[in-house]
């Protein structure tokens, strides 16, 4: 395991913001951080980073203990956290300079950073001058530059156009697929993730509510029966007097938990045979969007 | 160590474009230019002085303003300025998470204001010899180059610069905790106004109020001598002002320390 993390909890005067979490991201992996806003995600990176100090619970970052070895592990580990930081007075390539001095970098590195971000043509501007997408490509660069085993990423495409989102996933895959790095990337976005991870934690509320592989993720979703109808209010009263559970009603669908054919066919039948107009009837996976609703939404203890 | 004189480059790399290091090297200089300026245009009141008159009128200038009003502004403004780099680029969180001791990076700042200061104070001594040299060329009737007080200039502004560091360690401190620049800064003058009413009403325990110590550096500065012309110039470095800025100095700076260490990047 690259991350490890114990009973990691965390309190912000009286408020709990993270609540035992237990992290496993495994080597080579892209480790998507879900939640929605406020669920605690910035506050873990931060504990993960050292920049905060941790209530209770151990973390281990390359099997050794930050406590202990913090210098050898943040020399491993390149950050970009929340908006990246830049020196909005000196140029991209000035931001990257300064950083490669104070790591002992070659100045060649910053040369090749630039170009693998696109700056190079920019490098000359100030980074106050940047628009949001540039500022991200840079605080992308300088958590790229020292060539770190680990890289933290918290929401990296934040105020990026669809290219830019492209571009940055590209970016990674690449990395961890040709040069074995692990990513931890944080998001509220679930489509997002769900392009590029391997693995997936999903947080509210400071707890973690599902851990593992993306297959797991998926295997949990279970299936859901699809109904278009003329009038889906009344399809659906009929379907509850005769005991079927309705899941959702629009005005375009119905959906009811999938649990055979048969009674697939037993809906269309009943639906038809009362003189409910169906449209379409379909078995579909629930989507991992929904899924993640689901799961974030599960009122407090 | 290593880390230290890393994070003091870079230091100097990110400041070296802003007002904050420009100002420790324009505002002797202009100061510098002003004089020089006014005792051109007024030489024919000043021939008739002897030379080492000219010198303390020359030097006196600005050394009158120093104490009570140049030098703690300055100091207000050099101590906000190192830190409102990273609080203005929202970089504390990067420069704590670099994989360098914290205490370097804390460190590095502090002697980089503490730096400034000295450069600037530095640069007081070298434009007003050399500004009072050139006169003594471009007006010869001004004899300047008849008396030298180089020795005693350095004297007096190493006085002020130790002096300085009580006052620069607290401004330092708040400048680290509070982003804007109003608190510092509001802090700074009143206690200012406070230390200078304190140590021109000669108020006897004035010399353990950090900002009263570089306008008690100037009245401190020359010693006793008893009427005996021929040491008139002898400069008290060490008073007991000065030891009492340098104690707060390592003081706050060491509580800083510890403070950054615990400190939470939120």
């Amino acid at each position: 395991m690259v991350i490890k993390t114990e009973g990691l909890s965390f309190t912000f005067g009286k408020q709990q913001v993270v609540k035992s979490l237990a992290l496993q991201v495994p080597e080579g992996s892209i480790y998507g951080f879900l939640g929605p806003n406020g669920a605690g995600k910035t506050t873990t990176i931060k504990l993960l980073l050292n920049l905060l100090k941790p209530d209770a619970g151990n973390i281990h970052i390359f099997e050794q203990d930050i406590k202990t070895n913090r210098i050898s592990i943040l020399s491993q580990i390149g950050s970009l956290i929340e908006q990246p930081a830049l020196y909005q007075h000196l140029t991209g390539r000035e931001n990257l300079l300064n950083r490669a001095l104070l790591l002992q970098v070659p100045a060649q590195r910053v040369e090749d950073m630039l170009d693998l971000v696109q700056l190079t043509a920019a490098a000359n501007k100030k980074a106050g001058q940047y628009s949001l997408g540039m500022k991200q490509r840079l605080g992308i660069a300088l958590a790229l530059l020292a060539d770190p085993k680990l890289l933290i990423l918290d929401e990296p495409t934040n105020g990026l156009d669809p290219n830019g989102i492209i571009e940055i996933r590209e970016l990674l895959k690449k990395l961890v697929a040709q040069h074995g790095k692990t990513v931890f990337i944080s998001s509220h976005l679930l489509a997002e993730i769900e392009r590029m991870a391997t693995h997936v934690g999903i947080i509210n509320n400071g707890a973690m509510l599902f851990q593992g592989s993306v297959a797991d993720l998926q295997a949990i979703s279970k299936p859901l029966v699809r109904v278009d109808a003329e009038n889906t209010v009344d399809a659906a009263n009929l379907l509850t007097r005769n005991h079927i559970n309705v899941t959702e009603v629009t005005d375009e669908h119905l959906l009811v938990p999938y649990i055979s054919k048969q009674q697939m066919g037993e809906i269309n039948a009943l639906l038809n045979k009362n003189g409910q107009t169906v449209y379409s009837i379909s078995k579909q996976q629930k989507d991992l969007e929904k899924l993640f609703l689901d799961i974030t939404k599960t009122p407090k203890p | 160590m290593k880390g230290f004189i890393l994070s003091f480059r870079s230091e100097f790399y990110k400041s070296r474009k802003t007002l904050g290091f420009w100002a420790s090297v324009m505002l002797p200089l202009f100061i510098g230019v002003l004089l020089f300026v006014g005792f051109y245009t007024k030489s024919e009141k000043l021939v008739s002085m002897p030379p080492m008159m000219l010198w303390l009128q020359f030097a006196g200038a600005i050394l009158g303003i120093m104490g009570s009003l140049v030098l703690p502004m300055y100091i207000i403004f050099i101590a906000y300025s190192v830190n409102s780099i990273e609080h203005r680029a929202d970089t504390w969180k990067t420069l704590f998470n670099l994989p360098i001791p914290r205490w370097s990076v804390y460190a590095a700042k502090f002697f980089y204001a503490v730096f400034l200061v000295f450069l600037c104070l530095a640069l007081f001594v070298l434009f007003t010899i050399g500004f009072g040299n050139l006169l003594s060329i471009v007006k010869p009737e001004l004899r300047f180059d008849d008396f030298h007080m180089e020795k005693e200039l350095a004297q007096i502004y190493f006085k002020l610069f130790l002096s300085s560091l009580g006052i620069l360690s607290i401004q330092f401190l708040l400048s680290l905790f509070w982003a804007d620049f109003l608190k510092p800064m509001g802090i700074g003058f009143v206690c200012t106004i406070a230390g200078v009413v304190a140590a021109s009403k000669g108020w006897e325990y004035s010399y353990l109020f950090p900002y009263a110590h570089p306008m008690a550096a100037i009245t401190t500065m020359l010693k006793n001598n008893h009427g005996d012309p021929s040491n008139r110039l002898q400069i008290d470095v060490f008073t007991k002002d000065v030891f009492v800025s340098m104690a707060i100095a390592l003081v706050v700076f060491i509580a800083g320390y510890f403070i950054v260490q615990r400190k939470s990047v939120k």
